[in-house]
């Protein structure tokens, strides 16, 4: 039978830190994670759950400032369908679109993702690439973390026990362009390999502020700095292509697991970015 | 324990449950509704497929707080109520072959049932991909995405699908 913790809705923002502020609870969003992991078979179940799923100061999608913000309860079917991320982020949408099917796409959540902190998360690259921050909060106030200071090693993050992820703020840059490119074994519902996002401004037939971002390689999802360089100032010609997927196959250090192999996983990030970079550059 | 209310196939319901049982065991075990199917337990295999406000979920990973105050459609909430008689989705599975050992089948028509209200295009790509959530065993999919096809109104904009071989089978 599986395990049934006990479980508090709380109504509002304020009323949900002050709950995690007094103790230790586990908050459930979409539950596609925590559900799967409360069975007990994959370490402690939790204590005590917070039901964040209507804490309606989570949701939302919308542009502020120079920011794209997607509240933490965005879930993937939200994601697909906003015009604004359309408009601004289509390579969120994109990896929305990779995540399980429609059962997964229309409970699991952005924040869930975060928080879960899986390397083949499949989000999480984007939001490297994107230059995105993540905004935390809890009864002491709220803080921005840079998503490349937040997973800071395997399924751990840089989120305090009693914070919740409240939204991701996409800067807005219009001339930036951000691909993403996802392998698993089927189309649906499955894993990734690898994950790959990569983003540039194209700058007089050169690219500037290359970011390349993978997931399912390392123990967290990670930037490439070797690789980026490789690209920084290059225009995507084949030399360059040859270059840049011989530099990431030697600058990552994949394992093998159950989903794939590290070899396997050196040779097609090689690949995806080569073909993304012809693709880039046209040729 | 508290109780939880929400309505399940139109007919108010309050449940006095721990809130984190799964949707799949209230309706099951506390229900006595067992059309809803556990295969994986673990978000993998669509069996417990439900609508929660219309939207296809998991019932494996939905716990019953997370219901309250929500319409929640199972398979028995089908057919119609007072004749009995089959859904035209229901209908197209029965006349097209859609289920063989019948364990994905109630999680399949309301995979597809999602789909349809949605008004999505019942193309072959379209479809494939509102039950990619849900598998089978026993029928290799064709049998099922035809009956999907020939139960939207707008089948006839869809592909080209052979049903002239099966429906008189
Ligand atoms: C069949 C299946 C297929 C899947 N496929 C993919 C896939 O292809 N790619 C992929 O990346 N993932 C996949 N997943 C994993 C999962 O769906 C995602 O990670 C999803 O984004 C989790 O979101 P959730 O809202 O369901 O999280 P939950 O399960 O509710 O929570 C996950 C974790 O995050 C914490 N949490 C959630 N929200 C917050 C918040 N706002 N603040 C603080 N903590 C929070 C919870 O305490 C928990 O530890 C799959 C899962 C299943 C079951
Ligand atoms: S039993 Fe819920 S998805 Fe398999
Ligand atoms: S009919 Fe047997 S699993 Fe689908």
């Amino acid at each position: 039978m599986p395990v049934e913790p006990p479980v508090t809705t709380p109504r509002s923002l304020p009323e949900a830190y002050a709950l995690l502020s007094s103790g230790a609870y586990r908050p459930i969003a979409g539950g596609t994670d925590l559900m799967v992991q409360i069975t007990g078979e994959l370490g402690e179940p939790p204590e005590r759950v917070l039901d964040v799923w209507r804490l309606e100061e989570l949701r939302g999608i919308q542009v502020e400032d120079d920011a794209l913000v997607v509240g933490a309860l965005s879930t993937y079917t939200e994601i697909r369908r906003s015009a604004l991320v359309g408009e601004w982020l289509p390579a969120l949408a994109q990896a929305a679109g990779t995540i399980g099917a429609a059962q997964i796409q229309n409970r699991g959540t952005l924040g869930g993702n975060i928080v879960n902190a899986s390397p083949a998360g499949d989000t999480l690259p984007v939001l490297l690439a994107a230059d995105a921050s993540i905004i935390v909060g809890s009864a002491r106030g709220e803080r921005e973390v840079a998503a490349a200071d937040f997973w800071t090693g395997y399924r751990e993050t840089a989120r305090a026990a009693d914070e919740l992820v409240v939204q991701v703020r996409f800067p807005l840059k219009p001339a930036r362009t951000i691909r993403f490119r996802k392998v698993g074994t089927r189309r649906a519902q499955a894993i990734s390999k690898v994950v790959l996002a990569l983003a540039y401004r194209e700058d007089g037939g050169v690219w500037r502020d290359v970011r390349v971002a993978l997931g399912s390689v390392a123990a967290t999802p990670v930037r490439v700095p070797e690789t980026e360089s490789v690209l920084e100032g290059a225009a995507p010609r084949a030399t360059v292509a040859d270059h840049a997927a011989a530099v990431i196959g030697r600058e990552i250090k994949p394992i093998d697991d159950v989903r794939s192999t590290a070899e396997y996983r050196r040779a097609v990030t090689g690949r995806i970015l080569h073909r993304l970079l012809r693709e880039e550059g046209g040729w | 324990m508290q109780g939880y209310r929400f309505t399940l196939n139109g007919e108010a319901v309050e449940l006095e449950v721990p809130g984190m049982r799964r949707l799949l065991d209230a309706l099951r075990e506390d229900l006595g509704l067992t059309g809803t199917k556990e295969g994986c337990g673990e978000g993998e295999c669509g069996a417990c497929s439900v609508l929660v406000d219309g939207a296809v979920v998991d019932a494996c990973l939905v716990p019953v707080c997370q219901v309250e105050g929500s319409d929640v459609r199972t398979v028995e909430g089908m057919a119609d109520p007072i004749t009995g008689a089959l859904s035209p989705l229901q209908q197209a599975f029965l006349d097209l072959g859609g289920a063989q050992c019948g364990i994905c089948t109630p999680g399949m028509l309301m995979a597809a049932r999602a789909f349809l209200d949605d008004g999505g295009e019942p193309t072959d790509g379209a479809i494939r991909e509102a039950i990619a959530g849900n598998l089978c065993r026993c029928t290799g999919y064709t049998k099922i995405i035809e009956a999907i096809a020939a139960a939207s109104e707008a089948g006839a904009d869809g592909p080209k699908l052979p049903l002239d071989d099966v429906a008189g089978a």
